[in-house]
This record gives structure tokens, sequence and C-alpha cells, in this order.
């Protein structure tokens, strides 16, 4: 491939010349969803080079998992990407799951599916409420945190929690899923459909939003590749991949899907790439909601798996598993594995080295924000200021995500 | 579910599209591999990776032209002490491979891959502020996460979890 993009853009940004001028933006510019701040060398209105400043929300997750064990991970994935908890959780749990060789009972599979794919829901209601409001429109960010407000109800009663879940374990799931709960998610997915009509009539048409939106902040195909895009960003542009459909986990194999691709590479193909997965999303839920499986949530390995409260009333063994899982977690056997899931925003890895003992040797979160944030620059190269906010809003940044 | 035991035969391999391509453009490029858990893991010398990183993106038949992760683990004290991680997909099969470099304490250097992908930039970066590996020939090798005036490299082993450094 003679043609691969290899043009390095960091441009040093360190002082105006002549003609142009550095621009501050952010760290607390309401648009850039959280703690991004970005350095803008401008010509009059337009960007001339742009350079993202990130950090400011670096917690040292990667450092803290190295002195947990295992199951106290859980926990931490949840702060990664907080949109999107459920995802992280996942990606971490097949990680280790792959490392102990270890099978998932078929319902807690499809119980993770749905909890994902309504997570993908809650993080895309977020993106497009927020998305339309950089962009002047009000109204669809009051109706999507309605919705949002219906699945966050779910969640805590699944889990207990509205945001931070923690729902999915080492094993299979946390909890059984309450009486009546998938009731309540029927009436939503029923629902649904509808409401996406509804933010479509408020954007898709819309000539304002439309002027915004296309053949602003274009990215090719190559572009992308080579500047590490994923997720919507990417399918934007014209890359038809899902790791979802293309290296099947947890399951989605069972399931009918599409997967839309866009090959303009503005923002509003990103943009009708995220409404129609929020369609396709509900259509999983509804498929998942059909097929439940009856059976165990957890998979028979008590060793690893915490267990049941009644059986600890009872039986010996159970107690003696449960304590030695408090006090001293579970050895996994030594090794490395890289596990790629399709979160709301693209590819989420997490690279995990054991080394034998009951705590991770090494934990490695590739962030799909922390891939897109670099396309950033390229995207917004000859475009205007007010450009530079669409262009955040269509990569869909979560700063927790890029920052660790 | 019973693991596998990892193959380390490179022979064994051969039949995978990156570590085919590899052998084919230089006998002595992979220096040992493994085939575990469904995951292959070649391990290439320092001097060789930013032209065996080009050589498997420009691959014919299973292009690894997407770079989806670069991390380093620090193996501390035991010698050679780093190993940077490259993982790679081609987006055109779904074919992932991951490449290793063993880097000595006393040289914490390698080449930088930014000229193969502009994506490496952030990772490299990473890498650089949290483990202190430096990168020859990119374009802008400074901290990103930590300020830019901090002491030490927080993910190394010998640096202290928690309380005063």
């Amino acid at each position: 491939m003679a043609d691969f993009p290899t043009a390095v853009v960091d441009r040093a940004i360190d002082r105006a010349t002549d003609n142009t001028m550095v621009l501050n933006m952010g760290p607390q510019h309401p648009s850039t969803h959280g703690v991004l701040r970005l350095v803008l060398e401008i010509d009059g209105e337009t960007v001339i080079g742009l350079k993202p400043e990130i950090g400011y929300l670096h917690t040292g997750i990667e450092k803290t998992c190295e002195a947990k064990f295992y199951q106290q991970v859980v926990p931490l994935t949840d702060r990664i990407d907080y949109l999107c908890p459920m995802t992280n959780n996942l990606a971490y749990c097949l990680a280790v799951e792959k490392l102990l060789g270890l099978e998932i009972p078929p319902k807690a599979q499809w119980m993770r599916v749905l909890m994902n794919e309504l997570t993908r829901i809650n993080s895309h209601l977020v993106w497009l409420g927020t998305h339309a409001m950089d962009l002047g429109a009000m109204t669809v960010f009051l109706y999507c945190f309605r919705e949002r407000e219906d699945i966050l109800r779910l969640f805590e009663m699944v889990s207990g929690q509205r945001m931070m879940t923690s729902y999915f374990r080492i094993g299979g799931l946390a909890l059984e899923p309450p009486l009546r709960f998938f009731e309540k998610v029927k009436k939503f997915a029923d629902r649904f459909p509808g409401n996406v009509d509804e933010y479509e009539n408020l954007l898709t048409g819309n000539p304002i939003f439309m002027m915004r939106t296309k053949g602003v902040a274009h990215l090719s195909a190559e572009n992308a590749i080579a500047m590490g895009a994923c997720g919507p960003t990417l399918r934007g542009s014209g890359i038809d991949i899902d790791l979802r459909r293309d290296a099947p986990y947890t399951g989605y194999e069972n399931f009918k899907f599409n997967v839309p691709v866009r090959t303009e590479g503005d923002v509003f193909a990103r943009y009708l790439c995220r409404v129609q997965e929020l369609r396709e999303s509900i259509g999983m839920v509804q498929q998942a909601l059909a097929g439940m499986p009856e059976g165990p949530i957890k998979a028979d390995s008590p060793k690893v798996v915490l267990p049941d409260r009644e059986k600890m009333k009872t039986q010996m063994e159970a107690l003696i598993y449960h304590f030695k899982i408090i006090t001293e977690g579970f050895t996994v056997p030594a090794g490395e594995v890289y596990q790629a899931i399709e979160s709301p925003r693209g590819e989420m890895g997490y690279y995990i080295v054991s080394d034998g003992t009951a705590k991770p040797y090494r934990v490695h979160m590739r962030g799909p924000s922390y891939a897109n944030l670099q396309t950033l620059a390229k995207m917004c190269e000859g475009q205007l200021i007010a450009d530079v906010v669409a262009a955040i809003g269509s990569i869909d940044v979560v700063l927790g995500d890029i920052d660790r | 579910m019973v693991l596998a035991p990892p193959i380390t035969n490179i022979e064994e391999l051969k039949a995978h599209p990156a570590l085919a391509r590899l052998l084919e453009w230089d006998q002595s490029v992979p220096k040992s591999v493994k085939f575990d858990r469904d995951e292959l893991t070649i391990w290439v010398e320092k001097e060789t990776i930013r032209e065996a990183c080009a050589i498997l993106r420009d691959s014919p038949d299973c292009p690894f032209n997407y770079l989806a992760d670069l991390t380093c683990v620090d193996w501390y004290p035991s010698q050679p002490r780093f190993e940077v991680i490259y993982h790679l997909l081609s987006i055109a099969t779904k074919e992932r491979v991951r490449l290793k470099v063993r880097l000595d304490v006393s040289s914490p250097v390698i080449e930088s891959v930014t000229s193969v992908w502009p994506s490496a930039n952030f990772y490299e970066r990473e890498v650089f502020d949290l483990f202190g590996v430096r990168f020859t020939g990119h374009p802008n090798l400074k901290r990103i996460m930590m300020p830019d005036d901090w002491e030490g490299h927080p993910l190394r082993k010998d640096y202290p979890v928690e309380g005063y450094r």
C-alpha cells in the first residue's frame, strides 16, 4: 500500500507567527465534555493547527489495578468510561475469564448482551443530547435525558446503582435480575423506536443542523485508519468494522443486526451511524428478551465465583470458599490476553498480564476515546472555530476514558 | 475448561499470516513465538521493529494496517526489564497479532513507529511518560498524562503505589 498516509500531525504550537494567533480552548469549556484542553492556532476564524492537551483526569487506575485482587478491579473499570460502565465491566471480565479459561452459562451471556446494548443506548443518548446542544438544539437534550432516565432506572433495578453498576463479575453476573425486570425492559424497548423517530424529526432533516454538520470535519478512510480512529468514527468514514460481528464475544454470534456504515466521513455521517445504531441496539434488546435462556447466572467454579448467600448459611465449603476469595483472592494462571470489545465509542481493549498470583501484574486499557482524539487534529485542519465544537461532539470523547 | 498448553514451535505456527510474512521477509526477524489462548505473540529485536511493522502494514494478502494498541510492561527486577508491546489488527481480515520487543534498563530506547502509523503518537508518549522508555524519531516526545515537571515514571514497578515519593 504505497498511499498509506504517514504525515504525523503534531504541530508544535508554541507561539503565534505574524499571521496567526494561538487560542486556548478549555479545559473548562462546556463543549469539551469534561476537562479537555485544546490549543488552537488560528488565522482569523480558520483553524490551522490543533493540539489536544490531556491528563487533567489522570487518576492512575492502571497502577491501582496492580495493587488489587482480580475481583477488586471490577469497580475501578466502571470509572474509566463513566458513560458505559457495563461495557468496561464486560471487557475486563472477559479478559480475566479468558485467562482463567472459564465457561460462562448462557443466561449470563444473554444478560450481558442485553445490558450491554442498553448501555450503548444510554451512552449514545448522552452523546446525542450534548452534541445537539453544542450545535444549538436544546430540545433534543431534554428528550434524550428523558429516555436515559428510564435506562438508569433499569440499571438501578438490576444492580442497585444508577451509574457505577459493577454488575458483571468474573464468572457471570452479580445478581439474578429482579422480578418484573424483563417486563419493564420490554415496555421500554417497545416504546423506544418511536422516541428515536422523535429525535430524528428534530435533527435529521433540520436545515440548521445539516448546515452545521454536513461536509464539516471531514476524515477520509485512509486517514481514519492511519490516525487510529475506531467505532462510529471509523464507520462514518466508510470502514465496515464492528467487533460484535467480526470477532463475536459473549454470545453476539446468536444475534442478528446490521452494522451502519456511511462513506461521507463528516460529522453528519457519524451522527447517522450512531442514530442507526440506536435502532439496531434496541432490536438486539428485543432479541435478547425473546430468547433469554433459563439457568444459572454464574459459572460453576467455586474457587473463582462467590457462593450464594443461602449456601453459605448451610454449607461449610461455601463458607470456606467465600472466606478465601475475599481474603486471598484467587490465582490466575500466568499468561497474557488482549480482549477487545465494541464499546459505544469503538474498540475497548483490555490487555492483562498475569504472573500466576492473585493480583494482575499489569492491566492496560486501550480506550476508544484516546484513539479517536488523535483524529481531531486532522479533522479540524482548515475548519472554522465553531466547527471544532461540532468535531469534538462527533467523535464522542469521554475524558475518563482518555486520562484513566 | 482446561487451558491448552502454549505452542512455541515456530514451525507449527507458520500458517499465521503475520508470521509467514515476517519469515518471508527475513528468516532471522522472529526471535521466538508463542501461541497462547488463541493469541499469537512474536518477539522481535528492537533494531528491526520499525521495519517489521512497516512490512506487516504493507503485507499484500493480510495487511496489518491498524495499530490497535501500544503499551509496555515492566518486569523489574528481572532482566531485560521492559517489554514494549504492539497489538496489530488487519482491518480487511480481522486477524490480530502481538509484537514484543525486550528492552534492557541500561538503554530503554527504541525506534518510534510514528512514521508507520501516525496513531502511535499518543501511545508512545504515554509509554514514555509512565515507563520512561524513549522513542527515537518521535515528533513530540513529551509527558502526556503527568505534569511536565513530574519526577519519575509512575507505572514502573519500583515506583510506590501510595504514600510519598
